[in-house]
């Protein structure tokens, strides 16, 4: 039989909604917290068994607008790419894409059928993202939290932007941005990397790489301490901040025994936080230099000392196009 | 207790098939050759159990007998011998049963010659046929940087099929809404796509018929003037991909990946697949671009053009087609065009002229005007 052993049970307790917290008068939305909130029994499983009360509000309605728009218009050419079948369109979705302009128009506006399309796509997707910023904004203010929620949104975004706004402007070229697709957007990474001479040697994308695979492994070592540790308390973790207990005493020294250091319970959601933002943050500078600054990453990383070079085990070979009169 | 023994066979069950699902589900294990330096991951996968299909849809087929050089030359015997005129009767015969065993083995000579008329040029399959010889001949003799000594033969290609199984015709836009849709000729999962990639679909009229550049990585490591943009890099991309699923093998055959355009970190084998790349073209360009005329409607792509080569068409899925065995070795006459007998003494009132090996065959054969013979 389960037993209840602390906040992260899977027993559920059943009971009214629960409001919030009390806001000041005059707090923007705060009337919304009267709403009375449903419950899910089977989103108990995952997290909190109440739904709601959801604050949208004017930004929140303009966004999930430009949102939608966008959505439509790049399933309705994926849709029109085959013809309107709809069967087709399940079958091919992941390699069905609305593909930027050609080159060849450079940063003009081109016809809707050869680009104008994605285009316009973008601009909604966009203004969706920095709508939807800014009601997290808004919302971590009316809450009077912190902003480090829409700052980290923030670094998600200026990579979206970089690689289909801020690097095409600085490339001339609406053609140098990401197709929407599955397939598309993936074909289109590997491309942009063969063409840029391999982005393993760009340094901004290993240190994206560092704080991506680093993100990840905090992020399994922080919830596997607190797991670990609830048995003692370490699920009250703003009470264990301010008086240190037994589990946080505990969790401390198991990582001080294993690799000699730990974070404190407050520090490491700033190692999670900082990780987590330096991953687009340090990927998008990574993709803004190339082809910009540099053109060859993989000559880029020779020239500074990156690349390794091996002794030929096979004869080496010699570009045949330089021996000329090939027949 | 019982819960607690059954516990153990579970978790080796779990193991069992995590580890089953870790190795791709390529059922057995993969061989690997190291092909590079330690480290550098220039490794050829190979599994064994397609490699073993693969052997046994590549087997060449038996030769026929050695035929002696005796007797007049073919051209005296027979009327309107074009391109193998120089042989003896019991050479020249013995070339046309092999070509009936490669090409049209259930079909048999007819599907090239006229009832009783051996010697007419009615039939289009006959005109394509002789073109596709003096194109053999050519490949044997001009393109061994491609070919070396292991050569082609019709068989390489054709496999006992009239036409041969992978051939390619030009990307024709199929019909969409004008104001949506536009797919930029990729993004498709159907009979045309580039392996399992949504790359761009008419690479093969790109670079194996027009001569597009290839080259998109820069040479050098600061901006230079360097335009090839993205998408030109996904050409590029999708040639490749169809060079690896034409010959079996995967990028580091040829490349180090870690640098794709860089000569010196490559394999040998990228300078033969260079010089396949141009032969490739130059075949499209030269020999069956140019039969369009000479075919019937049947035989033409959607836009009216000549069926044409690419990497599979010879390799079908094998780095070297038939595992590298040659079936040339046996049939000299197709190793280089055949010398021309030297005229008989008495006035050749029938001597056919002896066409050019490299002649456009529309030109000189096309069957509205045979030639004299």
């Amino acid at each position: 039989m389960a037993d209840y052993q602390n906040i992260f049970t899977r027993v559920q307790v059943a009971s009214h909604g629960y409001a919030g917290v009390p806001l000041p008068p005059g707090t923007g939305g705060g009337e919304r917290t009267k709403a009375a909130p449903l419950h899910n029994y089977w989103i108990g499983k995952i997290g909190d068994a109440q739904i709601g009360p959801i604050y949208l509000g004017w930004l929140g309605v303009t966004s999930v607008v430009c949102f939608l728009i966008a959505f439509e218009i790049i399933g309705l050419n994926m849709l029109a790419s085959v013809n309107w079948d709809p069967v087709q369109f399940v079958r091919q979705l992941f390699w069905l894409a609305l593909e930027p302009p050609p080159p060849s128009y450079g940063l003009g506006f081109p016809p809707l059928n050869d680009g104008g399309w994605w285009l316009i796509a973008g601009f909604f997707l966009t203004m969706s993202l920095l709508l939807w910023w800014l009601r997290m904004y808004k919302r971590a203010r009316a809450l009077g939290m912190g902003t480090h929620i829409p700052w980290a949104f923030a670094s998600a975004i200026w990579l979206y932007l970089v690689l289909g706004f801020i690097r095409p402007l600085a490339m001339g070229s609406w053609g140098e941005a990401v197709p929407f697709g599955i397939f598309p957007h993936l074909d289109w990474t590997a491309a942009f990397s063969i063409r840029y001479g391999n982005l393993f040697y760009n340094p901004f994308h290993c240190l994206s790489i560092a704080f991506l695979y680093g993100s990840a492994v905090l992020f399994a070592m922080h919830g596997a301490t607190v797991l670990a540790t609830t048995r003692y308390g370490a699920d009250r973790e703003l009470e264990q901040i301010a008086d240190r207990g037994t589990a946080f005493e505990r969790g401390g020294l198991f990582w001080r025994w294993t690799m000699g250091f730990n974070a404190t319970a407050e520090s490491i959601h700033r190692w999670a936080w900082w990780f987590a933002v330096l991953t687009p943050l340090t990927g998008g500078i990574g993709i803004l230099l190339t082809g910009t600054v540099v053109d060859n990453w993989y000559l880029w990383g020779i020239e500074h000392g990156l690349v390794p070079s091996y002794p030929p085990v096979v004869p080496t070979p010699v570009d045949p196009a330089l021996a000329g009169g090939a027949p | 207790m019982i819960k607690h023994s059954m516990r153990v066979p579970l978790r080796v069950a779990g193991v069992a098939l995590l580890a089953l699902a870790a190795s791709g589900c390529e059922m057995p294990a993969e061989q690997k050759a190291q092909t590079g330096y330690r480290g550098t991951g220039m490794i050829d996968y190979q599994n064994p159990r397609i490699v073993a299909a693969k052997q046994a849809a590549n087997v060449v087929p038996p030769a026929q007998p050695p035929a002696p050089a005796v007797g007049p030359p073919a051209s005296q015997v027979y009327q309107n011998v074009q391109v193998l005129g120089g042989l003896s009767v019991p050479q020249f015969t013995r070339l046309m049963l092999s070509i009936t065993a490669w090409v049209s083995p259930e079909q048999g000579c007819n599907y090239c010659h006229e009832g009783n008329n051996l010697a007419s040029d009615a039939l289009y399959t006959k005109v394509v046929s002789r073109r596709m010889i003096q194109m053999t001949q050519h490949i044997n003799a001009d393109w061994q940087a491609h070919v070396a000594q292991t050569g082609v033969t019709c068989w390489t290609c054709h496999r006992g099929k009239p036409v041969p199984s992978e051939i390619w015709f030009n990307h024709v836009d199929p019909p969409r809404a004008r104001l949506a849709g536009n797919n930029a000729r990729q993004n498709k999962a159907d009979e045309n796509a580039i392996g399992m990639t949504s790359l761009p679909q008419d690479v093969f009229q790109t670079f194996l018929l027009g001569d597009s550049n290839i080259r998109v990585t820069g040479t050098e490591s600061l901006p230079y003037g360097n335009r090839s943009s993205i998408k030109q890099a996904e050409w590029t991309f999708g040639l490749m991909v169809h060079m690896s699923e034409g010959l079996g093998v995967n990028c580091t055959y040829c490349h180090n990946s870690r640098a794709f355009n860089s000569w010196e970190t490559s394999n040998p084998a990228r300078v033969t697949a260079w010089h396949g790349i141009q032969m490739a073209r130059s075949l499209n360009n030269e020999y069956l671009d140019p039969l369009k005329p000479v075919y019937p409607a049947n035989r033409l792509g959607p836009s009216g053009d000549a069926p044409k080569l690419n990497c599979a068409t010879c390799h079908q899925g094998v780095y070297k087609p038939m595992y590298g065995v040659s079936t040339l070795a046996n049939y000299a006459e197709l190793a280089a065009p055949v010398p021309a007998p030297a005229p008989p003494a008495p006035p050749p009132s029938d001597a056919p002229t002896e066409a050019p090996a490299d002649a456009p065959a529309s030109a000189q054969a096309t069957p509205s005007s045979p030639p004299a013979g």
